[in-house]
């Protein structure tokens, strides 16, 4: 794009991609914000009128509200917790040169591929399960009480399940970042008397920071509106354990018909994601410009 | 001190011997340099010493001291990489004090040693910088303090001026032989490049294939190579070689004569031919031209010499100077 001319063309051929994804998102997000000033009810057609802010004025008074947040920003910290520890444990692992490296390496990338609600129901069903799951019977075989995961930890166990389905990406993120260090720094940092621990920490890990980064962000985007697997497993459930805000909006439309109400959810939604970006980006977005 | 003595080193790669076996001395406060044609096995051996590369055969003696099986950072040993191989995230303070705060070095000490470093290599402004924002002699220099802080028994050089342009790498030689001679430490400099080898070594180790072809002084190395390869490696132009029945007259296989021993005349001369491709370095000319029944003889003449293409020469080499190998490509 060197010369004004070209510039021109250039604008003038991407817009219609542009124009295209413009409309894709402003016109669900006037009609969400649309509708959240809506007395809108499936049960009462033909009553749609404006009342203001009192679509958001239940739903931010809504007990299961605050409930639901919490759920939310837990499940994202957990899942990453786990992810990002376990994805630069098994990268380091699968570094290593060893017989079938390959293998393993699809074998790690497999869950990646698998749907969320396929994934979640043998999670729950063959894995889970308080009688027929494999969990119970290692814990049977050993004498133990089996754990009824979705009754006694349910939302320790949506996060497994989200963390299991999320490590094949961070693992993969990772290890191609940890391919790319140079190997001639890592001889180096050898010659200059530094031992395994010193290296992973002073060589490896800052190596590492940008992929983290990464690897960070975008999970917390789809974190953010995990449905799937508390859909299958919980159904928000026991009570309001494992309800998350996604979850509490589909409750809102879908359970109780009241559209205008799931609207300002989505948009309230909307507006914390927002907030959640921006402190990511100010906490750890410094990366990325180096 | 730093004397290191190579026994019967060798090194193969699955069934593929890449050194067969070298023997080495190298006297404390030398400045070795390694130098042959890429794929020789310089830079192998090289990591060896270092620590890098396991022996397949043979024992490496560092101080008296049987080092082959010793961890990298136990030999007491210094390597500047050819990429330079900082740390990219590091100031340049922080990349000269790892090796002392790897050694658990108190933090005084340490400042007072990088600071030090830094005043040697001329580093003192840009202590807060980082590697990437730093010119390639500056990193060079960075790699170079980073490993004389640790004032190890012996500094390895890995080809460290190959990624440096011609004017610098000139610059740098002057400085690392400038550091050689204040912080009197054995060098070993590996390098591919034989104006490196003559102009900064004590003693040059010609390689070729994983052996050792000629060890000398870089005059002993000019003036009676052992063998045809180190003639045609030391020396820029190279020694022209001649075989066939020229070289038979001399009783010998190959005669090898440097383009400067050469006398080149347009009237009279031994040799007669024609003038080829002329190139004017301005101090020099090199003039590549085609003797009849000898074939290409390069010869290089004083800077005002004036030749034109195609034009008729006469070559007269200085007898006393010709140098003549057998059949086995040994000197006779």
């Amino acid at each position: 794009m060197a010369t004004l001319q070209t510039r021109a063309t250039a604008r003038i051929m991407m817009s219609p991609a542009v124009i295209l994804l413009f409309l894709w998102m402003i016109v669900p997000l006037v009609m969400t914000l649309y509708f959240s000033f809506l007395r809108y009810n499936l049960l009462m057609p033909g009553t749609e009128e404006n009342i203001g802010f009192l679509n958001y004025q239940y739903f931010l008074t809504d007990p299961a509200f605050f409930t639901a947040l919490a759920n939310t920003l837990i499940l994202v910290g957990g899942t990453l917790l786990i992810t990002v520890i376990g994805g630069i444990l098994l990268a380091l692992v699968l570094d290593q040169p060893f017989f079938g490296q390959g293998i393993v390496r699809l074998l790690v990338i497999a869950p990646f591929f698998v749907m969320p609600t396929v994934s979640a129901l043998v999670w729950k069903n063959m894995l889970m399960h308080p009688v027929n799951g494999l969990f119970a019977w290692i814990a049977r075989s050993f004498g133990l009480q089996p754990v009824d995961w979705f009754a006694q930890v349910p939302l320790f166990s949506i996060i497994l399940i989200v963390a299991w389905q999320w490590l094949p990406f961070a693992t993969l993120i990772l290890l191609t970042a940890l391919q790319s260090l140079d190997g001639e720094q890592k001889e180096a940092a050898e010659m200059d008397g530094a031992g395994a621990i010193s290296r992973f920490i002073y060589l490896v890990l800052p190596h590492l920071s940008r992929a983290i980064t990464v690897v960070i962000l975008i999970q917390t985007i789809f974190l953010l509106s995990v449905f799937a697997e508390i859909l299958v497993t919980t159904n928000g459930g026991p009570g309001i354990q494992t309800t998350n805000i996604t979850y509490l909006i589909y409750m809102q439309a879908l359970l109780q018909f009241d559209v205008g109400g799931a609207s300002a959810g989505g948009i309230v939604a909307v507006v914390l994601a927002n907030i959640v970006a921006f402190f990511l980006i100010r906490l750890i977005g410094k990366n990325l410009e180096r | 001190m730093g004397s290191i003595t190579l026994e019967k080193v060798s090194k193969s790669f699955g069934t593929t011997s890449v050194i067969p076996e070298i023997d080495l001395e190298i006297h404390d406060g030398e400045f070795v340099v390694f130098v042959g044609p890429s794929g020789c096995g310089k830079s192998t051996l090289l990591r060896m010493i270092a620590g890098l590369e396991d022996l397949s055969g043979g024992r490496i003696i560092i101080d008296g001291k049987d080092m082959s099986k010793e961890a990298p950072a136990k030999r007491g040993l210094s390597m500047v990489f050819q990429s330079y191989a900082l740390y990219p995230h590091m100031t340049v303070y922080g990349n000269i004090a790892f090796p002392l705060k790897m050694d658990g070095q108190e933090k005084s000490v340490i400042d007072k040693k990088v600071k030090d470093a830094a005043h040697i290599l001329n580093l003192t402004n840009y202590l807060e910088r980082r590697p990437g924002q730093l010119s390639g002699g500056q990193r060079q220099r960075v790699a170079i303090g980073r490993a004389i802080v640790r004032q190890p028994k012996a500094f390895l050089f890995d080809e460290p001026l190959s990624n440096l342009d011609a004017a610098l790498r000139g610059n740098m030689r002057l400085e690392i032989s400038d550091l050689h001679h204040q912080l009197k430490t054995t060098m070993i400099y590996v390098t591919h490049d034989q104006v490196e080898a003559m102009t900064m070594a004590d003693k040059i180790v010609v390689l070729n294939a994983g052996r050792i072809e000629q060890v000398g002084s870089p005059m002993e190395l000019y003036r009676s190579p052992k063998n045809v390869f180190v003639a045609g490696f030391i020396g820029s132009p190279r020694m022209n070689l001649i075989e066939g029945a020229e070289a038979a007259k001399h009783k010998a296989t190959t005669l090898g004569v440097r383009p400067e021993h050469i006398r080149i005349s347009t009237t009279e001369g031994a040799w007669s031919g024609k003038v080829g491709v002329t190139e004017h370095l301005g101090s020099d000319t090199f003039i590549h031209t085609q003797i009849d029944g000898i074939g290409q003889v390069t010869v290089r003449t004083d800077g005002d010499f004036d030749t034109k293409h195609g034009q008729p020469i006469f070559l007269t080499p200085d007898a006393a100077r010709l140098h003549r190998f057998g059949a086995d490509g040994q000197v006779i």
